[in-house]
């Protein structure tokens, strides 16, 4: 029988460095845009113009020109899908609505703009702070909630601790993860950190939990049954019987998730590759971390928790 | 058998139900056995969309006068005063909300005009003592109506738009009515009773009482209309020279007496509002998100029936089959609650279709499990069914709890759309514990019966 436990030590490894990796960027993206992401208009306030020209005419120094005439000199401009679509992304200050209006009447001169294709989002800085302070909040209420969830789940188990331990570290292990790519997309790609990215990291934390739940489901429902046989082996055992479950699990939402992302519309699309990059350091993590840790953490291979070991074998 | 047979027969008539429900013709059951007018039964039952669906503006608007110098109530009479102006623009659906205690939320579903519905929604609230002299029957039909007045006249040549605002001229003289004093000459206003009558007592500011004085002393038993952004509220006939203020009586119930009361004091003390947040979508951009979430989730399902049916067979199809009545019943929901969909909402929807195959998957890989190691086809399923409930249950349940947390976070002014998703996604969980245990348990099991023999002696038909 193929040993997934037995290279343990490589998953490991191969984790710490995307982890290691993500956080080193996330150091760089604070020391040079001042913020471990590059944060959406969502948490700091300002305004997004979403503008789709019907003719030929805007560039990005024109548009730009127009933002610096009413006041607006900072502005990042992007375009969105192919050029021949002429579609903009502005990302400006917080301006109060006569102005904005102005400067889509500016535009509209450049070219004339599809008005009926227009979107506009501006939030003050107030109101981002309020956003922050309760994303906060949810997270933090979040990890405690499935933290709680965890235990009660397991309580039956001999060992509760240690299996709801394991799985908040797969489930802190993939908060990282994502952290880090989003961190890297910040810098590279532009992408940034919205509501929704909250809302996709929280979703990525529920499918996780839900996983790595159905893997510990089975080692508790295998142990009784295989007295005898070594953990390692029931382990194995476990995650073999289970990863059929797994693969075809994961299959389906990439084939809902591929569809949106070839398929879908251009605003989702951000939210939904975050969701797809977590659902598969989700489904990773329960098979490659957060049971080997378990079979690590019964081996007394973990130094800090060595001395607890004996106390859990007695169990 | 006889239990599933029962079960079958309700789920085709739940089924048939959600089916009519979500056709788009259907809009609700409206029963009136005697033909009078009045609905004996009466369920709406419509889709509502999104503003980033239909496009259309949403507006989180600050009071800006320091917290403690306005009540609550007077908050929501500055609400009602944007209502109404917003009615006047002639939105189908709008929404105003006082969001905790200084802000009100407003929705304008298919508004185009930006600017227009912006400085209409900002605009402070105008009060008006307007003269009404010589008109003296006529006044009652002018209630509740808006009228022109020399003020509004004023204003809006100031705003230098073209044309002139809407409103009834006086009858007498085809001028539009001569306002006397605004609200910035009225000091207070408060609704007060005696001996079971409610009238509003009102004070008038030092600098507007000579004018005041000199108006109702000229016109004792003539009607004074009291006008709020062009809207007649009432008209009271002056019974004496009023100094530094008076009483409006007029057999009002406690309600009226208030509500008067709180219409004058917005008058007087208009709440100025400031956009703290906007965000207008365009209904060419809306359209285009509905086809491409449609055409998107089109795609991603009929590549899960394909690939469960393959995959697994007859249980596959079983699941299949299931996975339409769970569409089917999701929607169902969207529109009996009714839930309005956003793109994040209906995204929800589309990632809860990947869980809800999850449960059949946990499920069938048991089944066949069970095959394997020789359990005879009914005992299989049985327990395939019994043993993957608690690994569905505990599972779902964990993502439902977060939804719950995302659905609050959501009621954050300015992450409203997270609550959208939260709600599909845990709304599509939910509704997968039902059908993948009993609808997908009910649809194998008949198939199961009706395919006894082929299945027998062919494994492969139930994906061994």
């Amino acid at each position: 029988m193929f040993s997934l436990i037995q290279k343990r030590r490589y998953f490991f490894l191969l984790s710490g460095i995307v982890i290691v990796l993500g956080l080193i960027t996330m150091v760089y993206s604070l020391l040079t845009i001042g913020s471990l992401f590059r944060l959406s208009n969502d948490f700091v306030g300002g305004s997004i113009y979403d503008l789709r020209f019907t003719e030929d005419g805007a560039t990005e120094e024109s548009i730009r020109g127009v933002f610096t005439q009413v006041g607006d000199e900072n502005v990042i401009i992007q375009p969105i899908a192919e050029p021949e679509e002429r579609r903009w992304s502005v990302r400006g200050s917080f301006l109060d609505s006569q102005t904005s209006e102005q400067i889509i009447d500016l535009l509209d001169q450049q070219a004339t703009l599809d008005r009926d294709s227009l979107r506009i989002d501006q939030v003050s800085a107030t109101v981002g702070q309020e956003v922050a302070r309760a994303a906060f909040v949810a997270v933090l209420f979040a990890a405690a909630v499935v933290t709680g969830f965890i235990v009660f789940a397991f309580r039956q188990v001999p060992n509760a601790f240690r299996y709801g331990a394991c799985a908040i570290f797969a489930m802190i292990h993939d908060v990282l993860v994502v952290s880090g790519v989003m961190s890297l997309a910040g810098l590279i790609l532009r992408w940034e950190v919205d509501a929704l990215f909250l809302t996709a990291l929280l979703t990525i934390i529920g499918f996780s939990i839900q996983d790595t739940i159905v893997l510990f489901d089975r080692i508790r429902e295998n142990i009784p049954k295989h007295l005898g046989e070594p953990y390692e082996t029931i382990i194995n055992r476990s995650i073999l019987e289970t990863i059929h479950r797994s693969l075809a699990t994961q299959l389906n939402a990439f084939f809902i998730m591929i569809a949106i992302l070839l398929f879908g519309g251009e605003s989702i699309k951000q939210f939904i590759a975050i969701l797809f990059i977590g659902l598969v350091t989700g489904t990773y993590s329960s098979i490659f971390i957060a049971v080997p840790l378990l079979v690590a953490w019964e081996k007394g291979e973990i130094p800090l928790l060595r001395r607890f070991a004996p106390v859990a074998e007695a169990a | 058998m006889q239990r599933y047979m029962t079960w079958l027969i309700l789920i085709v008539v739940l089924t048939a139900f959600a089916v009519w429900v979500c056709l788009p013709s259907t809009t609700g059951i409206h029963i009136d056995n005697d033909n009078d007018g009045t609905e004996e039964f009466s369920l709406n039952v419509t889709q509502s969309l999104g503003l980033d669906l239909v496009g259309g503006l949403r507006v989180l608007l600050q009071a800006e006068l320091p917290p403690g110098s306005f009540t609550l109530e007077d908050l929501q009479q500055t609400a009602n005063n944007v209502a109404r102006r917003v009615n006047a623009l002639g939105v189908t659906e709008p929404t105003v909300q006082i969001q905790g205690s200084d802000r009100i939320l407003v929705e304008l579903p298919g508004i185009k005009d930006r600017a227009v519905a912006v400085s209409t929604i900002q605009q402070t609230a105008l009060l008006e003592f307007v003269n009404m002299g010589g008109l003296r029957s006529q006044v009652q039909q002018l209630e509740g109506q808006q009228i022109l007045t020399t003020e509004q006249l004023r204003i809006f040549s100031s705003r230098d738009i073209a044309g002139t605002p809407p409103g009834q001229v006086s009858p007498l003289t085809g001028q539009p009515f001569e306002t006397v004093m605004t609200g910035a000459g009225l000091q207070s206003a408060a609704a007060l009773t005696q001996v079971g009558d409610w009238f509003i007592q009102f004070e008038i500011a030092q600098d507007s009482q000579e004018l005041f004085s000199a108006f109702t002393g000229a016109s004792i038993g003539e009607p004074m209309g009291i006008v709020l952004d062009g809207v007649l509220l009432s008209a009271p006939t002056i019974q004496a020279r009023l100094d530094t203020g008076g009483v409006i009586e007029g057999q009002f119930s406690e309600q009226e007496a208030k509500q008067l009361a709180v219409q004058l004091r917005s008058g007087a003390l208009p709440i100025p509002l400031r956009v703290e947040s906007a965000e207008s979508v365009g209904a060419t951009l809306g359209q285009e998100s509905v086809n491409l979430s449609i055409r998107a989730g089109v795609i991603g399902v009929i590549v899960v029936l394909m690939f469960m049916a393959i995959y697994y067979r007859v249980p596959g199809i079983a699941a299949a089959l299931a996975l339409l009545v769970f569409i089917v019943l999701n929607f169902a929901v969207f529109k009996l609650v009714p839930i309005t969909l956003t793109l994040p909402g209906i995204t929800g929807f589309l990632i809860s279709i990947g869980t809800a195959v999850d449960g059949n998957i946990l499920i069938f890989e048991r089944i066949k499990e069970e095959l394997r190691s020789g359990s005879g086809l009914d005992d299989a399923l049985e327990a395939g069914f019994e043993r993957a409930w608690q690994s569905i249950r505990d599972s779902n349940l964990s993502t439902i709890i977060l939804c719950v947390i995302l659905f609050f976070f959501g009621l954050t002014p300015g992450a409203g759309i997270v609550s959208g998703f939260a709600v599909t996604l845990a709304l599509g969980l939910v509704i997968n514990l039902f059908t993948a245990l009993i609808v997908t348990r009910t649809f194998l099991v008949v198939l199961v019966a009706l395919l006894r023999r082929p299945l027998s002696q062919r494994a492969w038909l139930l994906g061994v």
